[in-house]
């Protein structure tokens, strides 16, 4: 009977246990990103249906940094409540879909945010036509809220302080938001100001809506992973570090290969060309390089994505360089 | 002899250690999940524990007819918010989908042959069509309905429009009591004239106007009363404020899209066993009480409805069940029932999956056992007594 046993432990670490997930993804080919099921400037398919967008473009600098190929990463899409379990489990390798980073979520649920690439706040979307200029004067509208998401709490602990009621209506997804907003089953629909903008640029008459001034929480977004997979972690950390660091010393996709002639020493320690800093993260000694050559910088990542000339029409913000009056930050390359 | 010797050949040792085997054989794949599962949070850093439900929720929930609920409260009462939705769109479900169920599988076997086609079109159409569609379609229907602002009116007190049906909401005075009172005694009373009644029929044959008497003790008497008292009752109408409708009673377009979708699909699979039911009640049953004399209302209602029901009554709490099941398709369009309150949002906001969905399948099971332990009291009610 022990014996049994035995083999049954043995049984049972071999499916629990993981080897690193660096490993596990080098042996697949490929890297499993979990996105949204489709906020345009983020991650939805675009037109030619490859995804594209901030978080899209977050899952394939680490498939450059891993694989040295933008192209090698499955899609994996999740709801707002799919999200976390879909990680647990191992299904999807990160998570780079808007979530925001509390501290019920990376010591509670057992993961690991590796840091922010965007940072936003909850706002509120309304019909202009029904002429209300801020958020205090909601009393007694019925709110589209998308469920399991900390804007949920957001919102009770908002309507609580401010002494006023509403009526919540729970939804799923932002298409389902869009569509009960649209019909007028809700008055309100709140999210990330960044997804109400999303939202607002698909709707056939975007004039029609408004996003009010009041922007009620911190929601710090960024890419997360399991915890306890440290050097798992050091490698999606520092593929988005590595994006914003390009922004910094001002190397994009375009100049990279004159940068590597450049006589700036964390240049040349950026793109691999001093030290051996790809060697500490079991990459390739070019894989910042690769990244800022096939995906770019933070600032173009952002430009083709999110920023002034895209339909989501959103300035930099908190999201500028610290140097440019933001709070974009990302520890020193050395 | 010598097949005495090996154990194997023993039947009854042979089939108890084969038992004995299998059940030792599941237990251990129960314990090896059980602990895998432990591991596995364990080394995730998954907190575990039941603390969780007398944690505030943080979020609201609106739609709880019958608890009040801030976001203040705790996920326990989400709990409880959960299970009396579930249980009020399954209940108020399970009666609609019975009195559907009966009409279609009677009109069905009418001689009427557009009746019975159109029952059959009726039939064949819902229970061929998944439910999860037939729910989402009643919802898109719903939310095309006006919007709030231009709300449909029907006699200045009842308005319709996507956000839900309004209408006023009576309110009861003190003087109410003794009303409620007086119905209680009624039902109690009918219940015994009717025994009295059934047993003076068996000794002398004659009858006595049952249901008028009930009639006259449940309904006449409690209006006089109410207007003796001088109508301790009066209504809240819903009033256009803001963005809504205050005050009144309001039913949700969430709440109505399940209750027709739920008892629209599970109708027709009753009607189906209404009328094999109905069908299994022999032809001469049917030739003799008429030969008798007997009405034709009385045939159906007291010679073949009660052979019929020993055959229909089974599978209708199958079909109960299926339907109070079905009930946690409610996410779909944001229904908030267990599934959707507790099983949902609860688990997501805390991350105790493993907790939440053990407590809302322990209550599923839970509910489920009910209604059998009660059908099943019902049905033996009406088998034949061999006497």
């Amino acid at each position: 009977m022990k014996k049994l046993l035995s083999i049954f432990a043995v049984v049972a670490f071999a499916f629990s246990a993981h080897a690193g997930t660096l490993d596990d993804v080098k042996n697949r080919g490929f890297l499993k990103c979990g996105v949204t099921t489709g906020l345009a400037g983020f991650a939805a398919p675009d037109d030619s249906g490859e995804w594209a967008g901030l978080d899209a473009d977050m899952c394939r600098a680490v498939a450059v940094a891993v694989f040295g190929d933008r192209s090698k990463v499955e899609f994996i899409t999740t709801t707002g409540k799919s999200r976390f379990p879909t990680l647990a489990s191992g299904e999807v390798d990160m998570l780079a879909r808007n979530t925001t980073w509390t501290i019920s979520r990376d010591v509670n649920l057992g993961f690991e945010f590796v840091g922010v690439n965007f940072y936003d706040g909850q706002g509120f979307m309304i019909p202009s036509a029904l002429g209300v200029s801020s958020a205090t004067e909601l009393d007694g509208a019925t709110v589209c809220i998308q469920t399991g998401t900390t804007t949920e709490l957001n919102l009770a602990d908002f309507f609580r302080l401010n002494g006023i009621s509403y009526e919540a209506l729970p939804i799923e997804t932002n298409d389902e938001g869009k569509e009960n907003l649209f019909a007028g089953r809700c008055d309100v629909y709140t999210t990330d100001a960044s997804g109400l903008s999303s939202t607002r640029a698909a709707a056939s008459n975007p004039d029609k809506w408004v996003v009010l001034p009041e922007i009620i929480s911190k929601e710090p977004l960024g890419p997360l992973v399991r915890h306890g997979d440290h050097q798992w972690g050091d490698v999606v950390r520092w593929s988005l570090n590595a994006m914003i660091i390009a922004e910094e010393l001002g190397v994009t996709s375009e100049n990279v290969d004159a940068q590597l002639g450049s006589n700036v020493p964390e240049v040349l320690r950026l793109l691999g060309v001093e030290g051996s800093y790809g060697e500490m993260l079991e990459l390739a000694p070019d894989w910042a390089y690769q990244i800022i050559k096939q995906i770019g910088n933070y600032s173009e990542s952002y430009e083709a994505n999110v920023g002034p000339d895209t339909p989501l029409e959103i300035a930099r913000g908190l999201n500028a360089l610290w140097t440019q009056g933001g709070i974009l930050y990302a520890p020193p390359f050395r | 002899m010598r097949s005495n010797l090996n154990f194997f050949s023993d039947e009854r040792f042979r089939s108890i250690f084969f038992q004995t085997l299998v059940v030792g054989l599941f237990a251990l794949g129960i314990f090896f999940i059980v602990q895998t599962t432990a591991y596995n949070l364990e080394k995730r850093n998954i907190a575990t524990g039941w603390r969780f439900l007398s944690d505030p929720a943080g979020f609201d929930i609106s739609f709880s007819p019958f608890l009040e609920f801030k976001s203040t409260d705790t996920h326990l009462k989400v709990y409880f918010v959960g299970v009396l939705n579930t249980l009020l769109v399954s209940i108020t479900g399970c009666i609609a989908a019975t009195i559907l169920g009966f009409l279609v599988g009677i009109i069905r076997l009418s001689s009427n042959w557009l009746l019975s086609r159109i029952s059959y079109i009726y039939v064949e159409f819902t229970r061929n069509v998944p439910l999860l569609l037939q729910i989402i379609l009643w919802y898109s229907i719903l939310i095309q309905l006006p919007r709030v602002k231009q709300s449909l009116q029907i006699l200045d007190v009842f308005y319709i429009s996507n956000r839900g049906l309004y209408s006023p909401r009576p309110i009861f005075e003190s003087g109410f009591t003794y009303i409620f009172i007086a119905i209680i005694l009624a039902l109690i009373s009918s219940f015994f004239i009717r025994r009295w009644a059934k047993k003076r029929q068996d000794l002398t044959g004659d009858q006595y106007p049952v249901f008028y008497t009930s009639f006259g003790l449940i309904f006449i008497i409690p209006i006089i009363l109410f207007f003796i008292l001088g109508s301790p009752m009066s209504f809240e109408y819903p009033e256009m404020k803001g963005f809504n409708f205050k005050g009144g009673l309001v039913i949700r377009p969430e709440f109505i899209a399940m209750f027709l979708a739920l008892s629209i699909y599970t109708a027709a699979f009753i009607s189906e066993t209404v009328r094999a039911g109905i069908l299994s009640v022999t032809k001469g049953q049917r030739e003799a009480s008429a030969a008798l004399g007997l009405k034709q209302s009385w045939i159906m209602r007291l010679i073949i409805i009660p052979q019929a029901l020993r055959v229909i009554v089974p599978p209708l709490t199958s079909q109960y069940l299926n339907l109070t099941k079905n009930s946690s398709l409610g996410i779909a369009v944001g229904y908030a029932d267990l599934v959707h309150g507790f099983g949902g949002i609860s688990l997501n906001q805390t991350g105790q999956a493993i907790e939440c969905m053990v407590i809302v399948m322990a209550t599923y099971l839970t509910i489920s056992l009910t209604i059998s332990f009660f059908m099943n009291i019902y049905n033996r009610s009406i088998q034949f007594k061999e006497k």
